[in-house]
């Protein structure tokens, strides 16, 4: 037997983290809730040049593969997640004439109906923000670190990746 | 030593958040996972997942990645946020 040395660290820690990349995009890791109205004014306040405005917010639904759901538990990689959604809204920005970006996921306990992610992409014209939204969402599902822990009447699973995700994300490449 | 960390169903397997590994008993991702194994049956077991995913200071990589003292190692499930 080798030497080992176990030193058992604690569960990660839930904190707000507000990552800003620059002027123009914003990456939030929060337990909090957020208003999406309030989001929609940050990425139009002082924004005359930009014409489009696009944003996701996804929910916690109350059903998944037949069972009912009673709520998540949502777990990330701190500092991590940051770095690899920054990278991903680089190379949307790269790909595509956009202005602002906003990008929230929510981490910790969440009821049924409350909002656990909000993507907001501002651009002169909206093929641009259309694009470029469905793009950093569907990369933040397949390479960002978060995992999901469902409740169900059957009890606590950690849910399973799907491959519809993964393939979505490769269509971009084509 | 090489900072080793744990994430969502891999965390909960084996009971703790994360361990500390010699730099002398593992120059790659895999030798890591080799010497956490080492621990008992469950963890050799539940190390051995080949769905599990690794990243070294906060960058994906395969098995034959080289590690070194002071390094962060994280094995986690693939993931499933947004």
């Amino acid at each position: 037997m080798k030497s080992l040395s176990f030193l058992l660290l604690p569960v990660v820690k839930l904190v707000k983290i507000d990552t800003t990349i620059n002027k123009y995009a914003e990456i939030s890791i929060q337990v909090e809730d957020f208003d999406h109205g309030f989001e929609v004014n940050l990425l139009e306040n002082d924004n005359v040049e930009d014409g489009a405005v696009v944003t996701f917010s996804g929910r916690v639904r109350n059903n998944n593969l037949g069972l009912k759901v009673k709520g998540l538990f949502l777990e990330h990689y701190p500092d991590m997640t940051e770095k690899l959604l920054a990278e991903i809204i680089e190379t949307a920005k790269q790909r595509w004439n956009i202005g602002r970006v906003k990008v929230i996921h929510r981490i910790g306990q969440l009821a049924i109906g409350e909002q656990i992610v909000f993507v907001g992409v501002t651009s002169k014209h909206r093929q641009d923000a259309f694009a470029a939204n469905e793009f950093i969402m569907d990369f933040l599902k397949v390479k960002a670190p978060f995992w999901k822990k469902e409740l169900t009447e059957l009890g606590e699973s950690w849910l399973a990746a799907k491959t519809s995700d993964k393939e979505k994300a490769q269509a971009w490449s084509k | 030593m090489i900072k080793v960390i744990f994430f969502a169903a891999l965390r909960e397997q084996l009971g703790c958040g994360g361990a500390e590994v010699s730099a002398n008993n593992a120059s790659t991702v895999t030798q890591v996972k080799d010497a956490l194994g080492e621990k008992d049956a469950d963890w050799k077991n539940y190390l051995a997942n080949n769905s599990l995913l690794c990243a070294v200071n906060h960058q994906m990589v395969q098995g034959d990645f080289s590690v070194k003292s002071g390094d962060e190692v994280a094995f986690f499930p693939p993931v499933t946020g947004g």
